[in-house]
């Protein structure tokens, strides 16, 4: 029998469930090898079917969504989180540095009706996550060499290096060096193969952060390239705002 | 562009688990076969030395060989499933198909230690290169004076292959002492820490060599230990281990200070070594 | 191999000559006869990068460069020179060793009977213009590293036989330049096929090799008059006599590994970011990872290798246990392996003085300094 797998959605903009959709003939290997049971943007509705692997995007921000993630959990073997807003929060967890329910007032119009936490918070705060894959949004490769490597009866390898890793590889120039733009590349995850550095732009840090990183030397040289306090705790806070390595970062020059 | 695999030094050659041997929960031993009748007769080892045994899909790792160099039929890998590869090894079954490349590295100084009393110290789950010396020397008993094996475990489960070490233990002319940190019914091995055994086994120290594999810290004690009663630092051997990629030194993982432990050891000389052992982060 | 080439015999002297700079373009066509494809210095994304070159106007014409500690900037002025800065972020190492590459794949059929198959280089003859001292000092490190053990390194290997240097005999300094003190360069003297020292209106050009010489064969060049050959030599001179940074001796093995629990191993640490640029950019680091990358069906597999690290985590990797979890032991293993055990390995430093690890690194650490700090001044 094939391995079934399901992809869960919960608060997030649906972007890395692109990573499967827009995977064109992967796609097609993949449903040849997995029975995919649960997809609701693919078509497949079936929200409690036991499965092998789960992929969920998305971050906790309703009292529901409390709920469903632990029954999401018992019932599936291998739990892979899928994205910023699962792994880390995403950008809506912005709303765990402030008063939440003073926006949702400012907002709409009847503020009774939204039933929303104060905090945006991982799958990892709330139930055991097997595997993280990181970015924003994830790529194919990443969804699928972790599903070939679950088939293959291995864990998936995940490099946590720097950005700047693959960036060199790339033959890029560095930006930070050569054009003094405030790029997170030495405190990011590679995997998105170095892509803004590639077009000249600086890293935004959307896949994380690098494993042993040093935040403290970074911060210390944005403010040398003029960056202003509140300036360089955006360049943390901007995707990943519940990843506590970025939280400590931007506190510390933005307490 | 040299023709031909016999050049590439990273092209595996496909091999076939014959059998394949449950040591212990997380411990497993694949005897192989090379595919290609050719490659099996030219295939030679030192005992010490080891193989990169490759997991189909998934990589590489390096894997010393315990089986006998003069057993031209099969070739043995005892395997600790704890990390990524070896654990995905641990589903292998009979009849499967790894890729091998190898052998690599230098083994232990065997026809050196003729001649000589061998003292065999190994820490940890049972370790496999010095485990490919006690069956060397045994089967070559007249070459080599006294044998003394001392294996130290944490807890007295941990000893794998129990009925060896008896069959070891009544062999002539051979020592077998173990200890556990921890005990258990019906051990018939000794409580406490291998490195505080050596009193208990006077050697010789001019006509003695010093064989040992294990955790750093353990062969550390013990090279103390040895030193101490007299021992030259030239006649202690010890095996290391670092990350491995190419086997061959170009991949820089396995270095050792100056050294690449992929080709300049795994076995070392003590002398080799000593500046950097024990200082963490090497 | 065909390099190093003249070293044991005597080299047969060629004569200096001169090429007009109005003839540079003569020379690229002769290489392109001779079979080779060009690359070039050229200005890319703020830096002199090398890239392929079809045409000398693509060679960064009046770009000058400022180098400091984590900074690089390129300016342009009116000079005619095309060689006129130190060095950018990478030279040759990049077409030698691969920063990625596939060392084999493997097929699997419905018995589980693996296929291995090599995959071999693709290799077109290069020529790279513009090499420095640094990059060829760098080379036969690497030369040595990947070639000369018992198992060389057949993609190399392959490339290295059909590389054609025409170096670039340095007439400017950056502030992170500290050649001479590690007797690297800024003259290349040798394993060059061609050197160029470039004067105002040409080129006075060196021969290094037999395949050097019958590439100038049908160039337009004229002797070199000694007042040009005097310009050049006074002209590497004062490149040698600009640079400000030093290591604090050839030798540093001991004093490092005598120094290994020394507190600034701690103080750089806290400034490193442990990001890896420094070993990316660096001419002589050769470590680098194997990975593998099956196809989604499992039907096959490849093998590839990348540039890796003594940064990263998996560098030091070991069933379960990072050797080196932290910035201080990384930083301390590269510091003391480029400057100390290198001269076990290679019989000497790994740093050819390049300064390519203290410009490119994003938060300006100085190779020199921290080895000064460890091994104090003037050991």
């Amino acid at each position: 029998m094939k391995p079934k797998i399901a992809v869960h959605k919960f608060s997030s903009c649906d972007g890395c469930q692109l990573a499967f959709l827009n995977a064109g003939e992967q796609l097609l290997t993949l449903s040849e090898l997995v029975d995919i049971v649960h997809f609701v943007e693919a078509g497949p509705v079936a929200p409690d079917e036991q499965v092998d692997i789960a992929f969920v995007e998305g971050s906790i921000t309703t009292p529901h969504d409390v709920e469903r993630i632990q029954r999401i959990r018992s019932q599936s073997h291998y739990l892979i989180t899928i994205g910023a807003c699962a792994t880390a929060g995403g950008v809506q967890a912005l709303r765990n540095l402030v008063d939440g329910q003073q926006w949702i007032n400012a907002v709409y119009a009847s503020p009774q009706y939204i039933a929303s936490l104060a905090t945006s918070t991982p799958i990892a705060a709330h139930v055991k996550v097997d595997l993280e894959l990181w970015g924003c949004p994830v790529n194919t490769r990443q969804v699928m060499a972790a599903v070939r490597a679950l088939l293959f009866g291995v864990v998936p390898e995940i490099r946590r290096d720097s950005v700047c890793m693959e960036c060199k590889r790339e033959g890029n120039v560095c930006v930070l060096v050569a054009k003094g733009q405030p790029c997170m590349g030495p405190v990011t995850q590679t995997g998105c193969g170095a892509l803004c550095p590639h077009f000249g732009r600086d890293c935004y840090a959307c896949y994380g952060p690098a494993e042993n990183i040093n935040t403290p030397a970074l911060v210390n040289r944005f403010a040398g390239l003029g960056l202003l306090p509140e300036e360089i705790a955006r360049r943390f806070l901007t995707i990943n705002n519940a990843a506590p390595a970025f939280v400590d970062a931007a506190r510390s020059v933005q307490p | 562009m040299r023709r031909g695999d016999v050049s590439h030094p990273y092209l595996l050659h496909e091999a076939e688990i014959v059998t394949r041997v449950q040591e212990a929960p997380d411990i497993f031993t694949l005897r192989l076969r090379f595919s290609a009748a050719a490659r099996q007769r030219d295939y030679t080892f030192q005992p010490g030395q080891f193989n990169m045994v490759y997991l189909y899909g998934v990589g590489e790792v390096a894997i010393s060989i315990v089986s006998d160099p003069e057993d031209d039929l099969l070739y043995d890998h005892t395997i600790r499933a704890v990390g990524r590869v070896t654990r995905g090894m641990a589903a292998l079954r009979a009849g499967d198909y790894v890729g091998i490349r190898g052998p690599y590295g230098r083994g232990w100084p065997l026809p050196q230690a003729e001649g000589r009393d061998v003292l065999i110290v190994t820490g940890g789950l049972g370790c496999a290169p010095v485990v490919s010396v006690i069956h060397y020397i045994l089967k070559r008993r007249e070459r080599y004076g006294r044998l003394i094996i001392m294996q130290g475990v944490k807890h007295a489960n941990d000893l794998l292959w129990r009925e060896r070490y008896a069959e070891w233990a009544r062999q002539p002319n051979v020592e077998v002492i173990i200890a556990a940190d921890q005990g258990a019914p019906l051990w018939p091995w000794r409580i406490g820490r291998v490195t505080d055994l050596f009193d208990q086994v006077p050697f010789d120290s001019e006509r003695t060599s010093a064989m040992m594999c294990g955790p750093e810290v353990m062969m550390r004690v013990a090279v103390q230990q040895l030193l101490a009663r007299g021992m030259n630092e030239a006649d202690i051997h010890l095996s290391m281990e670092r990350n491995m990629h190419c086997a061959v030194g170009h991949c820089g993982h396995c270095q050792y200070g100056g050294k690449f432990v992929c080709k300049d050891g795994p076995v070392f000389a003590y002398p080799q070594v000593k500046e950097l052992f024990g200082v963490r982060g090497f | 191999m065909p390099k190093p080439k003249n070293k044991q015999t005597d080299p047969p002297r060629y004569p200096l000559r001169y090429l007009a700079r109005a003839s540079l373009p003569a020379l690229l066509d002769s290489l392109r006869a001779a079979g080779y494809r060009c690359i070039g210095p050229q200005l890319k994304e703020g830096a002199v990068v090398y890239a392929e070159l079809d045409t000398v106007e693509q060679l960064p014409r009046g770009v000058h460069d400022q180098q400091s500690p984590g900074e690089y900037r390129t300016q342009a002025s009116e000079d005619e020179r095309y060689f006129a800065w130190a060095n950018g972020p990478q030279a040759i190492k990049p077409w030698l060793f691969a920063p990625r590459e596939s060392l084999w794949q493997v097929a699997r059929d419905e018995h589980g009977r693996l296929r291995f198959r090599e995959t071999s280089p693709q290799v077109t003859p290069l020529a790279v213009i513009g090499a420095r001292a640094c990059d060829l000092a760098a080379l036969r490190l690497q030369d040595q590293h990947f070639l000369h053990g018992a198992h060389p390194d057949p993609y190399y290997q392959a490339r290295r036989e059909s590389l054609f240097i025409v170096a670039v005999q340095c007439s400017h300094t950056a502030a992170t330049c500290f050649c001479a003190s590690t007797g690297d360069g800024p003259r290349a003297e040798r394993d060059f096929d061609l050197a160029l020292s470039e004067l105002n209106a040409g080129y006075v050009v060196e021969t290094g090799s037999q395949r050097g010489a019958s590439v100038l064969a049908a160039l337009p060049l004229a002797a070199a008059t000694a007042a040009q050959r005097d310009a050049a030599r006074q002209q590497s001179e004062r490149a040698a006599r600009l640079q400000t940074r030093a290591l604090p001796g050839r030798n540093l093995r001991d004093v490092l590994f005598a120094n290994l629990e020394h507190p600034r191993w701690d103080e750089v640490a806290a400034r490193c970011l442990s990001c890896g640029n420094c070993t990316s950019v660096c001419p002589t680091c050769f470590c680098h990872a194997e990975s593998e990358q099956p196809a989604l069906d499992g039907a096959h597999s490849e093998h590839v290798r990348e540039w890796d690290s003594c940064f990263t985590q998996g560098h030091s990797y070991i069933h379960g246990l990072t050797i080196r979890a932290e910035t201080r032991t990384r930083y301390r293993q590269w510091l003391t392996h480029k400057l100390g055990s290198w001269h076990e390995q290679y019989g000497r430093s790994g740093c050819v003085g390049c300064g390519r690890c203290m410009t490119w690194c994003p938060v300006g650490i100085d190779i020199t300094e921290e080895a000064s700090a460890i091994c104090g001044e003037g050991t």
